[in-house]
């Protein structure tokens, strides 16, 4: 036991004293987490809008007004004509148009129901998506005022209801995006890194030569890491919580536990990759390639896992990453229990089982 | 500068903040000749050959390298000059061939010239059909005499060798020195720097620095003489024990 | 019992088309307490004979034992008696010295209160310097703190692979006078170096050259075999002398020496016929003097004429 603390401790003072990489290690997170919030956030921020009213009476004025005073929208531009819309759009002068039917207040006195048309610029598609939702539940409230009035049944379109995020915070879904991201570099890259320097440095020879089981010392290498890791969650989330005003909805316990089987999933990973990897550029790149690109691209956290192509839907079962992202996503932001997340959990914790098997039976005890 | 000396050096001095690594030295070396500049790692060797070779400003002194100022004129020095280090000199990844096609184009050599060249090299160094396999496949022998030609590829006045012959066998390493003799014969001044002390012993004169200074030039006869020593080992051995600044 | 057996080993390597024979048939013994050298190039197979006998790689063909251990079967046991320096100084370097040696005393679950005495003439002359990394060491100091970490566990038999390389002659030659010191403790040491003036300091040397040995002896023994008379020549033309002489009958081989060249004649050599002749050719001033040989004309001229080397099996000169 002695040994194995002083193990510990020597992968201690080489983390430690490589004070450029750790800065890296711990200011990552942050940066990731603030980019991300602010960007997301920002990017819906103050869009500007065009607005075609061909009735110009009472109610679409009100619902104008509505518009204009959401913090997520700047009314630039009052357009005349269809044919303005065209160029305004190319411009980039506007990102989305509301379109007021004629006699618009008319038909939903007398009919009870009108219509208005909302134009996105799909070239970013969430955009789009976010804006007109915005702009749907903008004018929501303003049937549901009217309701509470006590005046008309009006109905005007469809109901939409943002549910989880009613506000329709970007920052939700991506905390959980970055908490895989960050975990995969740090314990994985990070762990195949320093295990293949040994090899190059020729020091995994002496250690091979010794009488210790070369595993443990591999096993004392992790734990820098996974503390390391430790630390970037509670960052990450105190982050979310405090300065994102993303709450944790579900339980804190769970969300922990989930975590730690995750980390310990990737430090399993990180050995495989160590196991066969030549050179640190090597277990470099295969962490990149191997495992942080498939947590960006197919874990669900960029593109909806149900959008892709049955192909990527299949090979994204494999990815460790979407499992966490839809564990974290349910119990941190949907505020479920265990009993919505157990299968999951399971398939994280059996994969976890069967990347350590397979890296500890592929270290070998000689140089071939 | 006077005729007969290619590399004339007076209080060449380099400090780097308090620390001088290289400290008043003064020396010149002849046309054709093989000069060794020995010392033990941290004496200021590289940092001296550095200077010569117009890659550091001298902090104080005053040096001419090919008939060329230090200071003013360091990028015509290095049309002059030719510099092999242990191995690194040659691509392992392209063949004999393109390697000599980059390093005669580096130093402008017109296509004619370069294909002379590699023609020249084929013969001397008997490579035959070898010319166009990657410098990789060969022996650590042929690499190395390979990377002396390619180093004296544009004729240098001077040629610049930083331990060439480390951990090649015995033939070879003689072979090698045949090619260096056959470069001072035919003028090129060969600069060694090496802490391999039996290289020494084939210079014409040999330097050596400890503690930035050179405290014994001479013909390695002159030097053994002097210090009643068997061999430059022994010399070195002399000399740098009392070095103060190796180890601390 | 020998300290270290290897018999008929054999070992190639495969990359991807091209097979390199790295060592082709080798068979040695080395006598305990004994300080053996393998002496030889780059690529004379020296770093994979290391590897085989610390039970690092397994070899193709023949038998190895350490310590009386069989290398494939009892590795583990073997494991715990060899100390071993690799080639590169496997050292780490944003560890302190103190923190490097710790590092390596833990590995043999030993500590270096315990084994202190061993290692004490080594480290206390870096010991000064303990709290500094190793990385900000000389060549010389990295050199003596390897060799402590792989002395910290009271090895019976300790490998060095090339320790002097790249390291200047004062700290060299400090490190052979270690290596003698370490002899007297009763640790065999086996040691491979490429250079050949370091031959003189072993009990016995291997000469090896390109995975073969060529011949295994004392550093009398294997000059004392030298055949014939060795001539050094010197003239004021050392070049044109080279040229001429390689040209010239009678004589088998000249290399450069240094400051001479070394001639090795025929047998039925006559010396002044030659001097006549040489001064003829154009060299008044030649100097040729009957010299005797060194360990690197030997190995030279085991590389020119392969009919004079040990054969493939047990030497049993000893």
């Amino acid at each position: 036991m002695k040994q194995f603390l002083f193990l510990i401790k020597k992968e201690f003072f080489h983390v430690w004293r490589d004070k450029r990489t750790m800065l890296i290690l711990l200011g990552m997170p942050l940066m990731l987490i603030l980019i991300f919030g602010f960007a997301l956030t920002n990017e819906v921020k103050n869009s500007r809008i065009g607005v075609l009213d061909k009735s110009r009476d009472e109610t679409t004025r009100t619902i104008i007004q509505g518009l204009e005073a959401s913090r997520y929208f700047d009314l630039v531009d009052n357009i005349n004509s269809e044919k303005d819309l065209a160029p305004a759009f190319q411009s980039g002068r506007i990102r989305l148009a509301v379109i007021f039917e004629e006699n618009f207040g008319n038909h939903l006195d007398h009919n009870n129901s009108a219509s208005v048309q909302l134009i996105g610029d799909a070239t970013d598609p969430n955009v789009a998506t976010t804006l007109i939702n915005y702009a749907s539940s903008v004018i929501m409230d303003y049937q549901r005022g009217q309701r509470g009035q006590g005046a008309s049944p009006y109905s005007i379109g469809t109901e939409i209801r943002m549910l989880y995020n009613p506000q329709l915070k970007g920052a939700y879904n991506f905390v959980p995006g970055v908490m895989a991201m960050v975990l995969m570099l740090v314990c994985a890259m990070m762990t195949s890194i320093s295990i293949v320097r040994e090899r190059e440095m020729g020091t995994m020879e002496v250690i091979l030569v010794s009488p210790i089981v070369p595993i443990r010392v591999i096993m004392a290498k992790l734990i820098p890491y996974f503390l390391l890791s430790m630390i970037n969650i509670a960052s990450i989330l105190l982050l979310s919580v405090y300065v994102l005003d993303v709450p944790i909805k579900g339980s804190l316990m769970l969300l922990v536990f989930e975590c730690l089987l995750f980390t310990v999933t990737v430090l399993a990973l990180g050995m495989l990759i160590s196991s066969v990897a030549g050179s640190q550029q090597v277990a470099m790149l295969a962490s990149l390639m191997g495992l942080f690109l498939p947590t960006v691209m197919l874990s669900g956290f960029m593109f909806p896992v149900e959008n892709m192509p049955i192909l990527l839907q299949w090979i994204s079962n494999v990815v460790p990453s979407k499992w966490f992202y839809y564990i974290v996503k349910n119990v941190m932001i949907k505020g479920l229990g265990f009993e919505n997340v157990w299968k999951e959990t399971l398939i994280l914790f059996g994969m976890t089982v069967f990347f350590m098997t397979v890296s500890v039976k592929n270290f070998k005890t000689r140089l071939e | 500068m006077s005729t007969n000396t290619v590399i004339s050096v007076k209080d060449l001095t380099k400090r780097f903040g308090s620390f001088t690594a290289v400290d008043h030295i003064t020396f010149d070396v002849k046309p054709g000749e093989i000069f060794g500049f020995l010392g033990a790692n941290g004496a200021g060797k590289t940092t001296a050959m550095r200077m010569l070779c117009g890659l550091s400003l001298p902090t104080a002194g005053e040096a001419t390298v090919a008939g060329f100022d230090l200071y003013r004129d360091a990028e015509k020095i290095k049309q002059k000059i030719g510099y092999m280090s242990q191995r690194f000199s040659l691509y392992e990844d392209l063949t004999i061939r393109e390697n000599i096609r980059f390093y005669g184009g580096i130093y402008g050599l017109s296509n004619q010239q370069i294909k002379d060249k590699t023609a020249e090299m084929t013969r001397n160094l008997k490579l035959g059909k070898e010319v166009d396999s990657l410098v990789k496949s060969l022996p650590l022998g042929w690499r190395q005499k390979l990377s002396f030609s390619v180093a004296m590829v544009h004729n240098p006045r001077i040629v610049f060798l930083d331990e060439p012959t480390g951990g090649v066998d015995p033939i070879t390493r003689r072979e090698f020195w045949t090619l260096i003799y056959e470069a001072a014969n035919k003028g090129t001044t060969v600069f060694v720097t090496t802490h391999y002390m039996d290289e020494a012993e084939y210079c014409n004169r040999v330097s050596i620095m400890v503690d930035g200074r050179i405290e014994a030039m001479g013909s390695p006869g002159e030097l053994k003489g002097k210090y009643e020593a068997d061999d430059m080992a022994d010399v070195f051995l002399k000399l740098a024990r009392g070095a103060k600044r190796s180890d601390n | 019992m020998k300290a270290v057996t290897v018999s008929n080993i054999r070992k190639s390597f495969k990359n991807g088309k091209a097979v390199t024979e790295a060592l082709r048939t080798v068979s040695l013994d080395v006598e305990q307490g004994e300080l053996f050298g393998i002496i030889g190039p780059d690529g004379s197979g020296k770093t994979t004979l290391f590897r085989i006998l610390t039970t690092l790689m397994l070899a193709d063909e023949g038998t190895a034992t350490v310590d009386g251990l069989e290398v494939v079967k009892d590795f583990r046991e073997i494991r715990k008696r060899v100390g071993y320096m690799p080639g590169r100084f496997s050292l780490y370097p944003d560890l302190s010295v103190e923190e490097n040696l710790t590092f390596f005393a833990t590995l043999f679950n030993t500590s270096i209160d315990e084994n202190y005495d061993l290692v004490k003439d080594i480290y206390s002359q870096i010991e000064r310097f303990k709290t500094r990394k190793a990385g900000a060491l000389s060549g010389g100091m990295k050199q003596k703190l390897a060799l402590s970490c792989a002395l910290i566990h009271r090895p019976t038999v300790l490998f060095l692979d090339e320790p002097t390389t790249g390291v200047d002659a004062v700290s060299r030659k400090e490190f052979w006078e270690l290596l003698r010191n370490l002899q007297r403790q009763k640790i065999t040491i086996v040691v491979s170096t490429p250079y050949m003036d370091e031959a003189g300091l072993c009990d016995r040397v291997a000469l090896m050259q390109q995975g073969s040995i060529l011949d295994i002896d004392s550093p009398q023994g294997i000059t004392g075999k030298f055949s014939r008379q060795l001539w050094s020549a010197r003239t004021e033309k050392m070049y044109d002398l080279i040229l001429s002489l390689r040209e010239m009958q009678g004589i088998v081989s000249c290399y450069p020496f240094g400051q001479v060249h070394h001639v090795v004649p025929e047998k039925d050599f006559n010396i002044t016929q030659a001097q006549d002749k040489i001064r003829a050719m154009g060299f008044p001033d030649i100097d040729l003097a009957p010299i005797a040989p060194t360990i690197e004309d030997c190995f030279m001229h085991l590389m020119n004429h392969p009919e004079n080397r040990m054969t493939a099996g047990r030497n049993n000169e000893h």
